[in-house]
């Protein structure tokens, strides 16, 4: 498993301690990520990985996963 | 002279009967719909013998909910919002606290009652809203009325780890509601769009003047604040010209870069408050939106809504903080040293309130209400309130109240005012935990719980989330050896909060 997925599922980890984020998928439509969840990633993937989460990647498909959101730092981290 | 909150829709109903009133995705109410269902509401209330007494509103945030609210004023009783997403173990709390003899519920709610231990009477909203309105019922209700009965109670943290219901009175709300409508110049085309939960009195600033000029409210959706672009095509989809948001709501919004793909084109009003808005965010806004006006807010649930303002008139430094500004007319600030004594020019004191906005105290609690609700010090040859809000302020050279800090160790998580007390008192509860202690990082807005005791960290998180509201759930839970104390013997939170912040450091 690549890093990035790793430290992604450390930190969905520490939000939800209970929650096993490498099997579970949609994680905001099934609620288990709310809008605090979002704000809270937004700022702490931005710290970890030094990107940029813009508006435009701002979406329920890009929290549904820690596979979707580590994508998405991928594709930032590019940029 | 206006001594009712519902006259303001009894005035309005026959220039917009048919404009919408209330709306979100699903529903609109018009001025007429909301009226005929509140009468209905009112009148089957009445009709099972409810008077001056909490009537619970369990339904999830509609259109109908606010509604029922005016229905319940109707009856001559006060709502008492709950919500769906609070965690069953409050609303227990808050049920048991109120012993209420009706809730009114919908669909998705009333199986939910059960479980609370509730086995009163509940009446379902879609029943009661058709019910036949009783004019002369209705009409000896409001003759027998005055402007210091309750209509709403609201329920805050308390560091005991019990909440605490705050009560309002019509003077109150009609105060609040004049004097903030003048200060933000509300008329007939404000079409607000509303952010709070309605289990908070912040959501009075949309559903008053709604009523007082005939304006609309939309009700938007939870789930566009974590989705800025879509948040924003919401509000100009339908032309909201007017929000009140907790800073976070908006500065979520500007970090993101949001207005380089689309800004807010409709809107002219924009107010904030409940916590400090970051300079170089509002900068963004600013830039945005040239032409609309910004208020600085501030004001404790005790003293109905908002009690100060602050038009942004000026530049300010990146390192300096938006003033709270003056108080709204009719409302008096004394800024209180340790002595009782007025603050010296220029140095912090508490901030005490005065006027028709302070509340009736906590519910059942006259205990935890005269410790706050206190006569004024400056003042004792007659009985007079002032309400003592834990907050220290001081004036700056413009004679404008800046915010300084806290007395205590309630905080501001996300617009959410919390007692970190109730955080500890309900972790120490969990089987196995034998300390604990709770700080807020506010560089990196989140609450850290530290636990002494052999439990899991899961375990413990999978607890809180079943007794704390989701605002108060802290964002990083970690497990130590021993609590650090100050010297006579209680937690450090100075220390724990060095812990924390070291542990970063690493």
């Amino acid at each position: 498993m690549n890093e990035t997925l790793e430290k992604v599922i450390e930190i969905l980890t520490e939000l939800h301690e209970d929650v096993d984020f490498r099997t579970r998928e949609r994680l905001w439509d099934d609620h288990i990520l709310d809008s605090f969840d979002v704000v809270t990633l937004t700022s702490e993937l931005n710290n970890e990985f030094d990107i940029v989460i813009t508006a435009d990647r701002l979406t329920p498909e890009n929290f549904n996963s820690a596979q979707a959101l580590a994508a998405m730092v991928e594709e930032l981290e590019d940029i | 002279m206006q001594k009712n909150v519902l006259e303001y829709l009894e005035q309005t109903l026959p220039r917009v009967p048919d404009k919408i009133a209330f709306a979100d995705d699903s529903m609109q109410l018009t001025f007429a719909q909301v009226s005929a269902q509140a009468r209905g509401i009112g009148t089957a209330l009445h009709q099972k013998a409810l008077y001056n007494e909490p009537v619970v509103v369990f339904m999830e945030k509609s259109p109908a909910a606010i509604t029922a609210f005016f229905g319940v004023i109707y009856a001559g009783c006060y709502y008492v919002p709950l919500d769906v997403e609070m965690p069953a173990f409050r609303i227990e709390m808050i049920l048991e606290q109120l012993k209420p003899r009706a809730v009114i519920c919908d669909a998705k709610t009333q199986p939910m009652l059960e479980k609370f231990g509730y086995h009163g009477a509940s009446y379902l909203y879609d029943e009661i809203a058709a019910s036949p309105a009783d004019d002369a019922a209705l009409a000896q209700i409001r003759a027998k009325q005055l402007d210091i009965d309750p209509i709403y109670i609201v329920f805050t943290s308390g560091s005991t780890g019990v909440p605490k219901g705050i009560l309002a009175c019509h003077r109150s709300v009609i105060d609040y509601i004049e004097h903030l409508s003048e200060t933000l110049k509300f008329d007939g085309d404000t079409v607000f769009g509303n952010q709070s939960p309605l289990y908070f009195d912040a959501c009075l600033k949309e559903l008053y003047p709604t009523l007082k000029f005939g304006a609309t409210t939309w009700l938007v959706p939870k789930a566009l604040f974590s989705f800025p672009i879509k948040l924003v095509e919401f509000l100009n989809a339908h032309e909201i010209n007017t929000v009140c948001w907790v800073v976070s709501a908006l500065t979520m919004i500007s970090a993101t870069g949001t207005f380089g793909f689309v800004k807010p084109e409709t809107l002219r009003t924009v107010a904030f408050g409940s916590e400090v808005f970051p300079v170089k965010q509002f900068r963004l806004w600013r830039e945005a939106l040239p032409q609309a006006s910004f208020t600085n807010l501030y004001g404790p649930t005790e003293c109905t809504g908002m009690s100060c303002y602050f038009h942004v008139d000026r530049e300010f430094e990146d390192t300096e903080a938006i003033p709270i500004g003056r108080p709204f007319d009719n409302t008096g600030i004394l800024l209180l040293d340790e002595n009782n004594q007025e603050a010296q020019a220029g140095k912090p004191g508490e901030i005490c309130i005065r006027g028709t906005c302070i509340t009736m105290g906590y519910f059942g609690q006259p205990d935890k209400t005269a410790e706050v609700f206190t006569q004024n010090p400056l003042q004792t040859r007659y009985p007079e309130l002032i309400y003592r809000t834990g907050d220290i302020a001081q004036y700056n050279e413009n004679g404008e109240l800046v915010f300084v800090s806290r007395k205590d160790y309630q905080i501001k998580h996300m617009g959410h005012r919390i007692e970190l007390g109730e955080i500890e008192i309900n972790a120490g509860l969990y089987d196995g935990i034998e300390a604990v202690g709770c700080v807020y990082d506010k560089v990196k807005n989140k609450i850290v719980l530290y636990y002494c005791g052999g439990v899991e960290k899961a375990a413990l998180a999978a607890y809180l989330k079943e007794r704390l509201p989701r605002y108060m759930q802290p964002n990083v839970i970690r497990q130590i050896d021993a609590m650090p104390h100050t010297p006579n013997g209680k937690l450090d939170r100075k220390s724990l909060l060095a812990m924390y912040t070291e542990s970063l450091a690493k």
